[in-house]
């Protein structure tokens, strides 16, 4: 399918849910890139696939009541967090540990809770790998407030963030409330995460939110920059990579996660001073 | 003499274990202090103590100025981390700037001057992670020094540094002394005998505090140290 047919289809009334898929997925992507680059310069991918596992119980509740998958999912998300946050403070556990048992239990959790669910497999697969029919109107409001609530949050404590990030030590030598401001940070993380659970899976979401600001972080050594470059990435990925599914007939997450690791594959063979390519040339 | 850091009494504890006991110590601005000891001694609690990091079990602390400027060991800050050396240096003002604003003029000009202070200026806008290890200490000595602290503490600046960086950061430490307070815990012995107005000599508690030259005492420097009579850091440090 060219890409002129793949418009069209987009401007087709009959094929409503296909704009609406790329609008969640796009916003999606870009929250996920912005906040992804904490992510991965913390060095907390772990915490981001946990946190995707997580919001399960609170998709499937939601999924249950017939409630509101966002709010559900959300709200699973940050109880998880929270849990993470709190138990994390004890220094004879490392954070990792605490982490894996809190996301497998929560994941355990959505998978009993939905075996309740009429219909239990198809449900069970459409979370975990993504589908871009079946979203109402209603949540496009939703994942476009929250786009603009992440983002005005990290423009707000942008400075904050990076400088627990540098060191937290001084951080909190110099009175920032760390506890908090991880606080914050997973919960952006979250809202994230669950805009992207719909479209994308619960699985697959780990790479929005590591691929694309691992491969801007190739690209650039600015943070300014990279931060501009990873929800380009993402949003670029989430487009193409619909595209490809809508004409091939693919899942769209995981064409959406694979044409984001060619993206990253790209850039580390040709990123300008630490690719592959720089350095052999140099 | 008015002291800018006065320890009385204090005690510390760390995961249960008890670290510092009685730890009583002054330091006036104008003086460079080595912090001496072991591993395990409590040089880093003593000085996480005085910047109120570490809850106190007993005793009482009181700095100069807002707070200590902290420069940490080197391994503590994240230098793949894609900022610049200004950057870097702004990050110590992140508390000043405040909450949900931006670093305006003044801010910037601090940094600068923070920056001049320590001869990094013309590598102000190269990433972190390309740096020696002289100039990283440098860069981490301009955060500290951005918020004009009264009060100076280094934990071990020297590790791992070659000859040339070391007497570079020694001359700086010795110019930044001259108005304010700095407190120096290392394991360089003979450096800190040699350009520190005063040891302090501390295990778990102050075991000695005095200058390099009144120290002759091996028995005190065997009790820090816990070595014989035969070591040789007995002749290497004069006693």
């Amino acid at each position: 399918m060219s890409p002129l047919q793949f418009l069209a289809d987009l401007a087709n009334p009959g094929l409503a849910f296909l704009p609406k898929a790329l609008t969640i997925a796009t916003l999606a992507a870009v929250m996920c890139g912005v906040v992804g680059c904490y992510v991965v310069l913390r060095g907390m991918a772990f915490i981001g696939d946990a946190v995707a596992h997580a919001v399960f119980p609170g998709l499937a509740i939601a999924f249950l009541f017939s409630g509101s998958l966002v709010v559900g999912g959300t709200v699973a998300g940050i109880v998880t967090a929270l849990l993470v946050t709190v138990f994390a403070q004890n220094r004879r556990l490392k954070e990792d540990s605490v982490i894996g048992i809190f996301f497998v239990a929560a994941f355990a959790l959505g998978i009993v809770v939905i075996s309740r669910a009429p219909g239990y497999a198809g449900s069970l697969q459409q979370f975990l790998f993504g589908s871009i029919t079946g979203i109402p109107d209603r949540d496009l409001y939703v994942v476009g407030g929250t786009t603009i609530a992440v983002l005005l949050a990290v423009f707000l404590l942008h400075k904050e963030f990076v400088a627990v990030t540098l060191d937290r030590e001084m951080a909190r030598a110099l009175g920032l409330r760390v506890f908090w401001l991880d606080l914050v940070l997973y919960v952006l993380v979250t809202l994230a995460v669950v805009m992207a659970v719909q479209t994308i899976g619960n699985i697959l979401v780990l790479a929005l939110l590591v691929t694309p600001a691992a491969t801007a972080r190739l690209l650039t050594d600015r943070l300014p920059v990279m931060m501009v470059l990873a929800p380009l990435i993402g949003a670029g990925g989430a487009t193409v990579g619909l595209y490809v599914s809508w004409s091939w007939d693919f899942p769209v997450g995981g064409t959406i996660v694979l044409t984001l690791t060619a993206a990253f594959l790209l850039a580390h063979v040709t990123a300008p001073r630490h690719g592959l390519l720089a350095r052999l040339t140099a | 003499m008015s002291a800018a850091l006065e320890m009385t009494d204090v005690a510390a504890d760390l995961g249960g274990r008890p670290v510092l006991r009685d730890v009583n110590l002054r330091v006036g601005a104008g003086e460079l202090v080595a912090l001496l000891g072991p591993n395990g001694a409590g040089k880093t609690t003593l000085l996480r103590a005085a910047l109120g990091l570490v809850p106190l079990r007993q005793g009482r602390v009181s700095v100069a100025g807002s707070a200590p400027g902290y420069v940490p060991q080197r391994h503590e800050f994240t230098w793949d981390f894609p900022a610049s050396v200004e950057d870097t240096v702004l990050s110590g003002l992140v508390r000043r700037i405040g909450l949900f604003r931006r670093p305006r003029a003044g801010h910037w000009e601090a940094v600068w001057d923070a920056l001049d202070r320590v001869h990094l200026n013309e590598l102000r806008k190269r990433p972190v992670g390309e740096l020696s290890g002289g100039q990283r200490q440098r860069v981490l000595l301009a955060r500290a020094l951005v918020l004009s602290p009264p009060v100076l503490l280094l934990d071990e600046p020297f590790t791992g540094l070659d000859m040339p960086s070391q007497e570079t950061l020694t001359a700086l430490f010795a110019d930044l002394a001259r108005d304010r307070a700095v407190v120096m815990a290392t394991h360089d012995l003979a450096a800190a005998a040699y350009t520190c107005d005063r040891l302090i000599l501390l295990n778990r508690t102050v075991i000695a505090d005095g200058p390099a030259a009144e120290l002759r005492d091996p028995g005190a420097w065997m009790r820090t140290f816990d070595v014989g009579p035969g070591s040789h850091l007995l002749k290497l440090v004069g006693a």
